[in-house]
């Protein structure tokens, strides 16, 4: 690969304002909003068979009011058990939930049943499930009327929230047919219409997508995200898949046994070095060309990222850059992302050319050369 | 012969109604309590949960005759006598009703958990899960279960005739056996047939249809047709 880096760099800088759906955020998030979820010290711990197993272990989760927040682990990392948490379907072993200002753990009361304040809290907390769990023996319709029997609304009321909600999921023509008549994603549409039903101000999403296949998983996600712009509805999400945060998600959390390792907001977790969930969001491989040359990791994040530095860099010092690979997303109105670029001469050779980046605000990795950018690191 | 016979006939659909509905109300919350205050239920109560399944257990493995006969003290107790299609509703219902309770538990316990959860997650308490999901979700099984016990309360009346309820098990005992009448007997066997498959295919339509109504219309046409090829060969 030649020097051409023109083409990529001049696509970087100014994100253009108007929002392109799918990927870019309408409103950049504030960054100190309110926080609507916020667990502190969580632990859930199971028995069984005198047998402990810790599912949570001290998980602090700060979810801001209006964002999209994913939670990615693998199966057993216990995303399933945190969001279960979250409304107290399960009970939490220690620690509190806090949900739109309301302490749900001092609401659970001593018995293992949820008194009738727990339930009225769980009333406004909207959740979506992976496998839909839509009653079968009920329609479409009566199937979103049913939180609404639940909270004691008046049968009129109930059909005309109903229907407009099923018209607000595109739906509104499949109100008398049974969910065993819908596909996968009209089920996952249904179940988020009754998720709604309650006019939750924060929306629970247990896998929503993972029983779906791609193009009904970008078809939810997307409603996901409209609701999110529309209501003003803050969604905590957990997942396994990395897409899922990648396309919806303003802030992420990594769970790895029970513990939070990671979390922020994207471009939070893309300035920190060597973060998992960043390299896992923004990943960018590609092999270097010869033995004689320094393969280099760009990290874009923030205020650099609207600066043409690939191309300043190539005429300052005149050397010839070849992009390997490049992992680039508009976030918030932000180009983020990752580029793995490729100079002439071992990297003795390329010190200042690198020092002009990090100059730039942009974070830097250089490949083979950890123990030097470890020590940078503690310099800073 | 044709009154004796016709008035049997009644007498025995009238101790199977009675008792059968009596079996429906006293067993349907017995097992959803079953499964209720079972380990991981949401009235968990293990202590319970033993109590009940204990008293289900023992009132199920009893023989009916011995049950019928045991419980001759209670039946005047609440009847007033030992004698006739009255009296024998008491034992009928009180042996139905643990058996129909089993049955209730198999059927609820199929329903998916995630129902449960998704109800409680809207701030559905206990009673909305019976109502709105464990109930209404099982009512297919309910309603087979349901056949099942008529069926088998069918077997426990004839029982009942031996020891003077009346009814088609008596005239079956009396006349066809104690007085050789082969013709009458086989005639009680002919009309009982007859009876419980009426009964089979009246429960296994019902069941079908509120399977169908639960919009299963995918499978619907074909178990249709598969049912109903069995259930005219049984009934030839």
């Amino acid at each position: 690969m030649s020097v051409r880096p023109l083409p990529y760099v001049t696509l970087l800088p100014r994100a253009p304002p108007s929002p392109v759906p799918g990927h870019t955020h309408a409103h950049a998030l504030d960054s100190d909003g309110n926080p609507v979820i916020t667990t502190s010290g969580l632990t859930k711990v199971y028995r069984s068979r005198g047998r402990e197993v810790t599912a949570l272990d001290g998980v602090d989760l700060h979810v801001r009011e209006g964002e999209v927040y994913g939670v990615i682990g693998q199966s057993g990392a216990g995303k399933s058990s945190l969001i279960r948490c979250i409304n107290l379907l399960e009970r939490p072993t220690s620690g509190t939930v806090t949900v739109a200002g309301q302490d749900l753990t001092a609401l659970a009361g001593r018995g293992p049943r949820a008194g009738r304040e727990l339930r009225r809290a769980r009333s406004r907390i909207g959740m979506v499930f992976q496998h839909f769990n839509l009653l079968s023996s009920r329609t479409v319709q009566d199937n979103v009327e049913l939180p609404l029997e639940i909270l004691g609304t008046s049968g009129k009321e109930r059909s005309r929230k109903a229907l407009e909600l099923l018209d607000l999921v595109g739906l509104a023509d499949k109100a008398k047919a049974y969910p065993a008549q819908l596909s996968g994603g009209q089920k996952q549409r249904v179940g988020i219409a009754r998720a709604l039903a309650g006019d939750p101000k924060v929306l629970l999403s247990d896998e929503a997508t993972s029983a779906l296949d791609p193009e009904t998983t970008r078809s939810i996600l997307q409603l996901l995200r409209d609701l999110n712009r529309q209501l003003g509805l803050t969604v905590l999400l957990i997942t396994h898949e990395m897409d899922v945060v990648k396309s919806i998600c303003d802030s992420a959390a990594l769970m790895e046994q029970g513990r939070i390792v990671e979390s922020g907001t994207v471009s939070e977790l893309l300035a920190t070095p060597g973060s998992e969930l960043a390299s896992a969001l923004f990943p960018v491989s590609g092999e270097t060309s010869a033995d004689d040359r320094t393969v280099v990791d760009v990290t874009f994040q923030g205020e650099a990222a609207t600066q043409p530095v690939i191309s300043r860099l190539s005429r300052t010092y005149n050397i010839d850059i070849s992009i390997l690979g490049a992992a680039i997303d508009t976030v918030g109105g932000l180009q983020v992302g990752r580029m793995r670029i490729e100079l002439p001469g071992r990297y003795e050779d390329n010190v200042v050319p690198i020092g002009f980046l990090r100059e730039q605000g942009l974070h830097i990795d250089v490949l083979g050369q950890e123990p030097v950018l470890l020590k940078e690191g503690a310099q800073l | 012969m044709q009154p004796l016979l016709e008035q049997a006939c009644w007498d025995t659909l009238y101790m199977v109604g009675w008792s059968t509905l009596i079996a429906v109300v006293g067993g349907l919350p017995l097992g959803i309590l079953l499964v209720l205050t079972d380990k991981g239920g949401l009235l968990q109560n293990v202590l319970a949960n033993k109590v009940i399944g204990q008293i289900v257990n023992v009132a199920r493995s009893m023989p009916f005759i011995i049950l019928m006969v045991a419980l001759m003290g209670f039946t005047r107790w609440v009847t007033g006598t030992t004698i006739g299609r009255e009296a024998a509703i008491v034992p009928l219902a009180i042996g139905a009703i643990p058996f129909f309770a089993r049955l209730v538990e198999t059927a609820v316990r199929e329903v998916d958990g995630g129902l449960v959860e998704a109800v409680q997650s809207m701030g559905g308490n206990t009673w909305t899960v019976v109502r709105k999901v464990l109930v209404p979700e099982s009512l297919p099984s309910l309603v087979a279960s349901t056949t099942t016990t008529v069926v088998a309360l069918i077997g426990y009346s004839a029982m009942a005739g031996t020891v003077g309820a009346g009814g088609l098990g008596d005239i079956a005992i009396r006349y066809g056996y104690q007085r050789f009448e082969t013709e009458l007997m086989w005639l009680t066997v002919a009309i009982l047939a007859v009876v419980i498959s009426l009964i089979q295919f009246a429960g296994d339509y019902a069941a079908r249809s509120l399977h169908r109504r639960g919009g299963h219309t995918g499978a619907a046409p074909k178990l249709r047709l598969l049912k109903a090829s069995t259930a005219t060969s049984k009934t030839v």
